[in-house]
């Protein structure tokens, strides 16, 4: 049996610039997730959470106005540090923060957060705070989810675990959302931390 | 006129001479399809743990710990052996070498690309 024609010598250099091509793609996941970083976020959602108290839905009063401040200030503040968090990482292991992987993993974050700000401002019209400790949660977990597609494996199972917390909260008693966002927020995000910060570094 | 036709092979051999020079040139040891992998996703990640290539690659323990030491002793890529508890964890980096003869190999590549095209 007469083997076929050799493959010309520029196929064959053109196939592997394929692979190499397909390879390094495949190899640069975002691997920037913060880990020590989640802890820190995962502790002052903690303290935030001891400090507010359950959802309360007469914004008008002090007390009701001062809980949806709280949480958007600790939202603030988890993204400030988790930027950071990211960056130094980032730069310890001498990858760009805003190289490809880095961009993907943002455009898969980012529309579930910008839809939970919507529909915080939405719930807050309507009188229905109560219901922000599920919306956050389970708009957090699709958030992560998603993000966590391009990421290590470790993190799409956050996204999936806050989001069970966000069903959980809905059925819930509103009373119980403090502790529904300390434990999404605070001791998922600590957990996940250390996972993270162990396997993959800081 | 033998002579002349002579002349013109040897003119033929020269016009292909630089492709072939360039594959005569390419680097064996990163020419190889797993050692190309390895040293591609280490070309993107400051570091790997073996368990981490071998899952990107596909590949078994024993082809990959083969093919990792044959780059590992060409100074292309450096090892770090530790414990992460009471597993062993092996962490492959790039080194300065393996980056240059990623970015030769590269090169070659595309010259040969573009002698066909040209």
């Amino acid at each position: 049996m007469r083997a076929g024609p050799p493959e010309a010598i520029h196929v064959r250099a053109a196939d592997n610039l394929r692979f190499i091509r397909d390879t390094m793609s495949r190899a640069a996941e975002f691997t920037a997730v913060p880990g020590w970083g989640g802890v820190v976020m995962g502790v002052t959602a903690l303290a935030t959470a001891a400090l507010t108290g359950p959802p309360r839905d007469d914004l008008s009063s002090a007390a009701g106005g001062s809980w949806v401040a709280w949480w958007v200030g600790d939202a603030a503040l988890a993204v400030l540090i988790g930027l950071v968090a990211m960056a130094r990482k980032a730069h310890q292991a001498g990858m760009p923060l805003g190289g490809a992987s880095a961009r993907r993993f943002a455009l898969a974050l980012v529309p579930a957060l910008a839809a939970g700000a919507v529909l915080t401002r939405v719930l807050i019209d309507e009188h229905l705070t109560h219901r922000l400790p599920g919306l956050w949660l389970l708009l957090y977990g699709a958030a992560v989810t998603s993000g966590g597609a391009l990421s290590v494996r470790v993190v799409p199972l956050l996204g999936a675990a806050c989001m069970t917390l966000g069903v959980a909260a809905f059925v819930s008693p509103p009373t119980w959302g403090h502790l529904y966002l300390a434990a999404g927020f605070g001791a998922l995000q600590i957990g996940f931390g250390i996972v993270i910060a162990r396997r993959y570094g800081g | 006129m033998a002579r002349s036709a002579l002349h013109q092979q040897a003119a033929a051999g020269r016009t292909k001479a630089p492709q072939e020079r360039t594959t005569l040139a390419l680097d064996r040891l990163i020419h190889e399809r797993l050692r190309l992998g390895i040293v591609s996703a280490l070309a993107v990640n400051a570091q790997l743990t073996f368990n981490e290539l071998k899952r990107l690659l596909r590949t078994t323990d024993g082809n990959l710990s083969v093919h990792a030491r044959k780059l590992e002793e060409a100074g292309y890529i450096d090892c770090d052996k530790t414990f992460d508890g009471r597993m062993p964890r092996t962490e492959y980096r790039l080194t300065a070498a393996g980056r240059r003869a990623f970015d030769k190999y590269l090169a070659h590549m595309d010259a040969i690309i573009k002698a066909a095209r040209s």
